[in-house]
């Protein structure tokens, strides 16, 4: 039998206490497309580059055409014809396209002036469209993925690995992705790619490996196999999710959004005409790709995103002291978060970027806790002692497994940074919790604590917006689900009838969608 | 007439020194060093070359203008690679903070300069507080050919030394590197963001040292043009003075362009000097001074609000690479 | 930093580790710290004794003798020492609060000058024509005033544009510079580099207890831990450290990064300030482009190799000063330049920068894990 194009070998790989492979094995066929499925935090991208030589493996070995290989540098990965194309994009915004493309290449050509033709030729043999002369701050997340293929075949790489390539792709984009990868594949190219989407992974790969949790599960057949044993060897168990979901009780209007436009700093619309309404009571989810305007979405209520057009109102729930029967309307709109917060408006929110916007890393858990209250009372001093008290009743409640309350947060493991942030959010009672991908990254027990949460704010009445990207958890939490693509909602869903598919279509509904970093 | 010629004149030989120095803080800079020990560095050259040429003036051998030349510069440009392979390993191999790194290889090289200067002052025991190598300044300060006969052109072209001329040439030198060829490119890479650079399979601490210590050594040229040229040999503690930060601003005032740098170093060089050439109070000269600083700060602000991508610092400018920080 | 060095397939197919592979320390115990910094510091004395000796040709214990006597060999060293280290210490902290924030400012030098300045034109313009206690409260309002303006300037467009603070801070150094010479050929036509206490004779602080440093000495001991308390325990201090750590987070619970910017530089300014209106207005009576002495870049190192902390600050600030008083003894006693100094205090901060390495960082060499299956 032919040597395989690449082999790994029990490959493992720590960082710091956590292990993010263990015992790895993997091997890619000479021209055949593998896709290497897993969820979140399963290790993919790790063990990726290992393949590219961005880490070094602790242990295990490497199989380049049968022969073992040391791949201790990027450096080393083009000699023996590997090529990455990563997740977040690798490229210098100042420099063009073709002058990323030559970087680092060595051939005989030292002006740079030829690099534009030599990309031009290359183009035009597998069919790409993209100007050499323009420069990577100027192109759209479609044309700097294509940049980075490019980079890739001009070093004439015959394994390449591609790091969720469609994550940030309309579904055209993706089309014509597929394509190239097909002339790839006839070119006698061998192929790797990382998605958790199922459909693509049928429709493009030739056999499948799966990782979970860090450990090589198996490889499969794409023909021999199906959607459903995929995702059953992928998550280890039936994916029945079990999530309690109860019905809503009197859902009270919380929050109002009406013709809510944004822009990027490029001046590329994020959002246009989003309006909805959210419920005490009830937990709205919201689906879409990667990029669709979650993020710009959510921060517009929370007074961190500069708003173009459309008015934001939440309806501060009536209480004895104010003797108001009706709930009392606040305009939200250009408000700055502390603004927000001294109108009284209580509203919480769990941003997608933990560590480096929900938390401070180098923190300990108390001063995490502070960032939310420090500001009250008069005194010139921080108080201590209410936030020491939340943190130890918080590690307690949420099972945080820490040393300490005086441990940094960054030396805590994912799962615990989150219950951090999300039990801080909680504490601080709202009456709208907002949740940008709270279970991303984290294990099943994290996860379904989180989802607990969520649902007891939601029997408190709080009006709770959950952000997910996998369907399932989607289907099976959330009481309506709104979906969002390009910028626009595209639907609005029970969600108790809400199917995948249904919102799978939805979510790549608009055509040239809007796709942002 | 003769007067403004004397005045571009004096202010090529001023804006000399600034232009070796920029020149190699540009070049340092766009691998991502800020490397704030230049002026440091600038001294240490300058000493070295002294400290060479001292030895071999009293070495008792027949000076030849070739060996005249060649001993000082020798010992200028080890002396300047060493200082600037000590801030590379110190920053590139021990990720040490960069601004406290350059800080500290000032202090030193300064003290290094003014402590073997004195030392040499002391050996020759001279009664004055310098030192002089003017027989092997002769060699440093020969005009090209035909610089008399030519009239203004030739006063005003042809009429220094060699360094000044070297000074020019290896600034289109390096304008020309950065932006034609591959190894200007690798290097912009570097300074612009190292991990892309790294994945792109360029040896990123080479690229840094490499920069770094090249860098170092062409303004530690300029510190020897300083004293073999401009100071006719004589080494006088401290008189190189701020010219070293100077050329720092300079390379923010050429947007961190080496051919800019040429014009702005006359520039900068005219400045300085100014005040001889007007008529103005005592009391003004310090302002007048002030202006090269004055005019970087608002170059700096300039560039800052306009934003344009091209022409801001390399992006990663100051900062460590390391590259399986997580 | 290639962490790899060096990487080949052996002969036979069989692998090679790299030799050095480098990974970040999680957690390092203080004891270990400490002991890693007392190592270098202690390597840079051997150092430094050696090359003394080399200089010098005496034995290393007298030249460690010569540096003590340097430093606290009589009262009146002592003092002056005690003098320096107070000024070095005062910068030190007045540059802390910014660099707490990652505002690299590099312009503590033009900052202490710049009130130096201002303290110094109200003695020479208002001496004399208003009673001297008021003078004195002027002189200090006025210098802190000065020194604020030099740190704010650069914040404001930090703040607002994101202008380099290293490169501004740095600029406006020889800004103040200039406008020190030019003061000084108006103060004195003479055209000295100097404008002493002939001239700026008035406001002038009695001696406290008739010790001249000891009004300086009890100002930055109150500043110590004022700065200690204020990065530790005030709101404003938690800002900075949300700001220094991330400006996102910051700007998600509601931080005015503009606001906390501007207003810890103007504190860094007005401590700068208040410095050099010690040196000029309470200490020499004089002024020069040297009355910072280029402390004002020394305080950044000390700053930054104290961590940050203003109690580890007296320390290292002590450690510098000591060494430079201590070299500049040798420099007398056995002839040599007095730019000794520079170069001792050179080396030990090589050695105390390069050590840091090895505290954040571990250094694994190959055989590492072998070792380990062994046993």
């Amino acid at each position: 039998m032919e040597a395989y194009a690449l082999e790994l070998k029990k490959v493992t790989k720590h960082f710091g206490s956590i292990v993010a492979n263990k015992n790895v094995n993997l091997a890619l066929r000479k021209g055949e497309i593998l896709a290497v499925l897993g969820e979140n935090g399963s290790g993919k991208t790790t063990l990726m580059n290992m393949i590219a030589g961005i880490y070094f493996p602790d242990e295990g070995e490497i199989y380049i055409n049968g022969e073992q290989v040391i791949i201790a540098s990027p450096k080393d990965a083009f000699k023996y014809k590997i090529g990455m194309v990563h997740q977040h994009f690798r490229l210098i915004d100042v420099f063009t396209a073709a002058e990323n493309i030559v970087l680092g290449v060595k051939n005989e050509n030292k002006r740079l002036s030829k690099a534009v033709e030599s990309v031009k030729a290359i183009s035009e043999k597998y069919g790409f469209e993209l100007d050499p002369k323009k420069k990577i701050y100027e192109m759209s997340v479609s044309e700097k993925q294509t940049v980075e293929i490019l980079k890739v075949l001009y070093r004439g790489a015959d394994i390449l690995i591609l790091d969720e390539p469609t994550a940030v792709l309309t579904p055209q984009e993706t089309k014509k992705l597929f394509d190239v990868m097909r002339r790839m594949k006839e070119d006698g190219k061998s192929i790797i790619i990382i998605t958790h989407k199922m459909h693509e992974v049928m429709e493009i790969s030739d056999r499948v490996a799966i990782l979970r949790k860090g450990e090589y599960i198996d490889t499969v057949e794409t023909a021999a196999t199906d959607e459903n044993q995929l995702t059953e060897m992928m998550v280890g168990k039936k994916v029945a999710l079990n999530i309690d979901r109860t019905d809503p009780v009197n859902p009270k209007e919380r929050l109002r959004i009406t013709g809510l436009n944004t822009v990027n700093k490029e001046n590329v619309k994020t959002l246009s005409d989003v309006s909805f309404s959210v419920y005490g009571g009830e937990i709205l989810g919201i689906a879409g790709i990667a990029g669709s305007g979650q993020r710009e979405l959510l921060e517009s209520v929370a007074g961190l995103q500069p708003i173009e057009s459309g008015e934001i109102t939440y309806f501060a729930p009536a209480t004895k002291e104010n003797g108001t029967e009706d709930d009392e309307p606040v305009n939200l709109r250009d408000k700055t978060p502390i603004q927000i917060r001294d109108l009284g408006v209580r509203l919480s929110f769990v941003p997608e970027d933990r560590l480096g916007m929900g938390l401070v890393g180098n923190m300990d858990i108390i001063d995490n806790m502070m960032l939310r209250s420090y500001r009250g009372g008069r005194s010139v001093f921080v108080d201590r002692k209410p936030p020491h008290e939340l943190a130890d009743e918080i590690i307690k409640s949420l099972e945080v497994v820490t040393p300490g309350a005086t441990t940094p947060v960054r030396r805590l493991s994912g799962g615990n940074v989150q219950k951090v942030l999300v039990g801080r959010e909680i504490a601080a009672a709202p009456t709208v919790l907002m949740a940008a991908y709270p279970v991303r990254g984290l294990d099943i027990n994290s996860s379904y604590m989180i989802y607990n949460l969520l649902n007891q704010q939601k029997e408190h009445g709080v009006a709770v917006i959950f952000v997910g990207e996998d369907l399932d958890v989607l289907t099976e939490l959330c009481d309506r689900i709104l979906v969002l693509c390009g910028g626009k909602i595209t639907g609005i869903l029970d969600g108790r009838k809400a199917k995948k598919e249904e919102i799978g279509l939805l979510m790549t509904k608009v055509e040239g969608g809007i796709a942002n970093e | 007439m003769d007067i403004i010629i004397t005045f571009i004149q004096r202010a090529i030989m001023q804006g000399t020194p600034l232009l070796f120095g920029s020149t190699g803080e540009i070049i340092t800079e766009k691998s991502g060093n800020l490397n704030l020990g230049i002026p440091g560095i600038m001294y240490i050259g300058g000493i070295s070359g002294v400290i060479g040429g001292f030895f071999y003036q009293n070495s008792g051998v027949r000076l030849n203008s070739f060996l005249a030349i060649l001993i000082p510069t020798a010992c200028a440009l080890l002396g300047s690679a060493l200082a600037s392979l000590l801030y590379c390993f110190l920053t590139v191999t021990l990720r040490a903070n960069q601004n406290v790194t350059g800080l500290a290889l000032t202090t030193f090289g300064v003290g290094f300069g003014n402590f073997f200067g004195g030392s040499l002052i002391r050996l020759v025991n001279s009664d004055t507080p310098s030192i002089s190598l003017v027989t092997l300044s002769k060699a440093f300060r020969k005009p090209l050919p035909f610089a008399e006969d030519l009239g203004v052109f030739g006063e005003l072209f042809l009429s220094y030394g060699f360094m000044v001329y070297l000074a020019v040439i290896i600034a289109i030198a390096a304008g020309v590197i950065l932006t034609k060829t591959r190894l200007g490119l690798n290097l912009r890479a570097v300074g612009e963001n190292p991990a892309t650079a790294d994945a792109a399979g360029i040896n990123v601490t080479a690229y840094k040292y490499g920069a770094t210590v090249i860098g170092g050594m062409i303004a530690g040229l300029g510190g020897l043009y300083y004293v073999m040229d401009y100071s006719n040999g004589g080494w006088e503690n401290n008189a190189f003075g701020d010219r070293g930060w100077l050329a720092i601003a300079l390379v923010i005032f050429a947007v961190w362009k080496p051919i800019i740098g040429i014009i702005g170093s006359y520039l900068f060089g005219g400045l300085y000097i100014l005040y001889n050439y007007i008529n103005v109070s005592m009391s003004v000269q310090p302002l007048i001074q002030m202006l090269p600083y004055v005019v970087t700060i608002i170059v700096l602000i300039l560039i800052s609000i306009r934003k344009k991508r091209e022409t801001q610092p390399p992006a990663s400018l100051g900062q460590p690479y390391f590259r399986e920080e997580r | 930093m290639n962490d790899v060095k060096k990487s080949e397939v052996g002969k036979h197919g069989q692998k090679r580790e790299p030799l050095i592979h480098i990974t970040k320390r999680v957690g390092v115990p203080i004891w270990k710290s400490i002991m890693i910094r007392a190592i270098a510091i202690g390597a840079a004395l051997v150092v430094c004794g050696v090359l003394t000796m080399l200089f010098t040709g005496d034995n290393p214990l007298s030249i460690y003798a010569s540096f003590f006597v340097g430093a606290f060999g009589d009262p009146q060293k002592i003092w002056f020492t005690m003098q320096n280290l107070v000024i070095l210490l005062g910068i030190a902290l007045a540059v802390t609060p910014a660099f707490k924030m990652k505002f690299w400012n590099t312009g503590a030098e033009g900052q202490v000058l710049a009130g130096g300045l201002a303290t110094a034109m109200c003695m020479f313009w208002l001496g004399g024509k208003i009673p001297d206690w008021f003078l004195i409260i002027v002189m200090l309002t006025a210098g802190v005033a000065a020194g604020m303006l030099w740190g704010i300037l650069p914040a404001v467009f930090k703040a607002k544009w994101n202008t380099n603070e290293t490169l501004f801070t740095l600029m406006m150094n020889y800004v103040a510079i200039q406008l020190i010479e030019w003061f000084l050929k108006i103060a004195d036509k003479t055209g000295s580099n100097t404008v002493g206490p002939t001239v700026l004779k008035y406001g002038w602080l009695p001696d406290l207890f008739g010790q001249k440093y000891l009004f300086n000495i009890i100002v930055v001991a109150a500043l110590t831990v004022f700065i200690y308390i204020y990065l530790k325990y005030s709101k404003h201090g938690y800002e900075i450290s949300v700001v220094g750590e991330s400006e996102k987070t910051a700007r998600y619970i509601g931080i005015n990064v503009p606001k906390v910017i501007i207003r810890t530089m103007a504190l860094s300014g007005a401590i700068c300030g208040l410095m050099g209106f010690l040196l000029v207005g309470v200490t020499s009576h004089s002024i020069s482009a040297d009355t910072a002495g280029g402390r004002g870049f020394t305080a950044i190192m000390v700053s930054w190799l104290a961590q940050f902390n203003p109690i580890f600050m007296v320390l290292t600030s002590l450690l510098l000063v000591f060494l430079g008083r201590g070299a500049e003894e040798v420099s007398t006693k056995f002839d040599l330049n007095q730019s000794f100094s520079d170069i001792v205090t050179g080396i030990i901060l090589f050695f105390i920068i390069g050590c840091e390495f090895f505290i954040r960082y571990k250094v694994n060499f190959r055989g590492h894990h072998e070792k380990k299956e062994n046993n």
